[in-house]
């Protein structure tokens, strides 16, 4: 791995980014968009509001930063740019290093953002500090970008590569303990939630708003999230091949 | 060697001299990508001996003195020219500083200079194949293959790039450049005709013409696929 071309990456992938202002935009905005609607739904029962709120906030950066890398590398890889790279003195940690710096970043900026927005604009009540949020939020991001590089490698076109959103993504929405809490699932479901990185996402989100202080399980929650994050990046770096048929 | 199930290259020995234009001539479908992927070592499954500057193709020391062409430029459509180099650059090691000398003059050898800053995907086919050849003039590489450079450019481009083919190779730079458009051949020093895998010649274009009696290259190649056939 080699630093300089690690942040050349990023800062290519960001310039790409910037030519495209409307995705920028989508992609801050939409979660506030989301939160200010969810906000009005519990009109009614603001307190459903902070746990459903702040699952959101974790759920939000996993969700986009997959779209987004998932679609990034796919191009990557048809287009051509993969093969150049990889025929040229770049190390795969590079290459992914970039990409998660680079969405990383992004993720912080549209974490904050909507962070920023149900605390202060939605009064979501929580107890731990937004730093923690942020945190947790960051490494969803890393996961999602992780999960998106590894399916790329699946898919033929843009077609696929969206369909595996409601694929890969959706059982994990369904399951995280959104709907209904974990352990009043069936339990084959509830030893597959367990399994399911987002559901220590979640988690992680609701140990900050319950505890006003670091808790054991918020650090175990970080550790299987940044894990998880960790092990998949590596699957996706086995799927960039330097030689391929 | 074998894409999928099927053999596409078969038997091949050749030796693509230092220094000089070597072309890589035959129709579309007869195996010259597969070659040329083999000799840049993208290409998965390729059984013998391939050695490219005396490293076996595809080893990591080649990547930076081997630079490669593909068919379809691969350039980021979503970034400028200048971008575009500017990030190659630096994935190929050039110096921060040294950076922006070595995009300007790649820009300046194909001519893209005043669409530098356009967002590549709104340029023509064209000028991508330029930003894309261009990327592969950076860090003045040992080894240049180029597949397919030419197709859909104008006349006088064409001309220029082969202007500036011949004068990579005065400098010491080694070409090896597909086209499966036979006039391109004359302009070549040296000729790889392939067809169907297997190499029908590997010569000069004048020697060609003399050994098979034709006028062009065109006619020689021809005369070389009768040869062949009768031989079956």
């Amino acid at each position: 791995m080699n630093v300089t071309r690690t942040l050349a990456t990023a800062r290519r992938v960001l310039r790409q980014l910037s030519h495209d202002p409307r995705t920028i935009a989508l992609l801050l905005l939409v979660p506030v968009f989301l939160l200010v609607l969810l906000y009005y739904v519990f009109d009614a029962d603001r307190r459903s509001f902070d746990g459903i709120g702040a699952s959101l906030l974790g759920i939000f950066p996993l969700v986009t930063m997959f779209l987004v890398t998932s679609i990034a590398t796919l191009r990557e890889r048809t287009s051509g740019t993969l093969e150049r790279l990889l025929s040229m003195p770049l190390a795969k940690a590079d290459l992914i290093g970039g990409y998660a710096l680079a969405f990383g970043l992004l993720a912080v900026v549209q974490a904050a953002v909507a962070t920023g927005t149900a605390i202060w604009l939605l009064d979501l009540n929580m107890a731990g500090s937004p730093w923690l949020l942020l945190l947790v939020a960051l490494l969803d991001a890393l996961l999602g970008t992780a999960l998106g590089l590894f399916v790329s490698a699946f898919a033929a076109s843009e077609f696929q590569v969206v369909q595996f959103m409601p694929a890969v993504i959706f059982p994990q929405i369904l399951l995280c303990g959104l709907f209904a809490p974990r352990g009043s699932m069936q339990p084959v479901l509830e030893a597959i939630s367990n399994v399911l990185p987002m559901s220590y996402a979640v988690d992680g989100m609701n140990e900050v708003l319950r505890h006003t202080d670091l808790t054991g399980d918020y650090v175990r929650d970080l550790v299987v999230v940044l894990g998880s994050a960790l092990l998949v990046l590596a699957l996706g770096a086995a799927t960039l091949r330097r030689r391929t048929v | 060697m074998h894409r999928g199930t099927r053999r596409v290259l078969d038997d091949l020995s050749f030796a693509v001299e230092p220094a000089r234009v070597t072309g890589l001539l035959g129709p579309s479908g007869g195996g010259k990508s597969t070659l040329i992927r083999a000799i840049v070592g993208t290409q998965a499954k390729v059984s013998g001996t391939l050695r490219v500057l005396g490293r076996p193709a595809g080893s990591a020391p080649l990547r930076s003195r081997v630079a490669y062409v593909t068919q379809s430029p691969s350039v980021y459509l979503d970034l400028t020219p200048r971008q575009n180099l500017d990030y190659y650059a630096s994935v190929l090691g050039i110096p921060r500083k040294e950076r922006p000398a070595h995009v300007e003059r790649a820009l300046a050898e194909v001519d893209l200079t005043s669409h530098a800053d356009d967002l590549t995907g709104s340029t023509s086919g064209g000028q991508r194949s330029r930003v894309s050849l261009a990327v592969a003039l950076l860090g003045a590489p040992q080894l240049l293959v180029l597949d397919e450079p030419t197709v859909g450019l104008d006349p006088v481009l064409r001309r220029d790039l082969w202007d500036l083919f011949h004068r990579l190779a005065e400098s010491g730079t080694t070409l090896l450049v597909s086209s499966h458009v036979m006039d391109e051949a004359e302009r070549c020093d040296h000729l790889l005709l392939l067809r169907e895998g297997h190499l029908l010649a590997a010569d000069t274009p004048e020697n060609l013409r003399t050994r098979t009696n034709a006028p062009t290259v065109e006619d020689a190649f021809l005369a070389l696929v009768d040869e062949a056939s009768a031989h079956h």
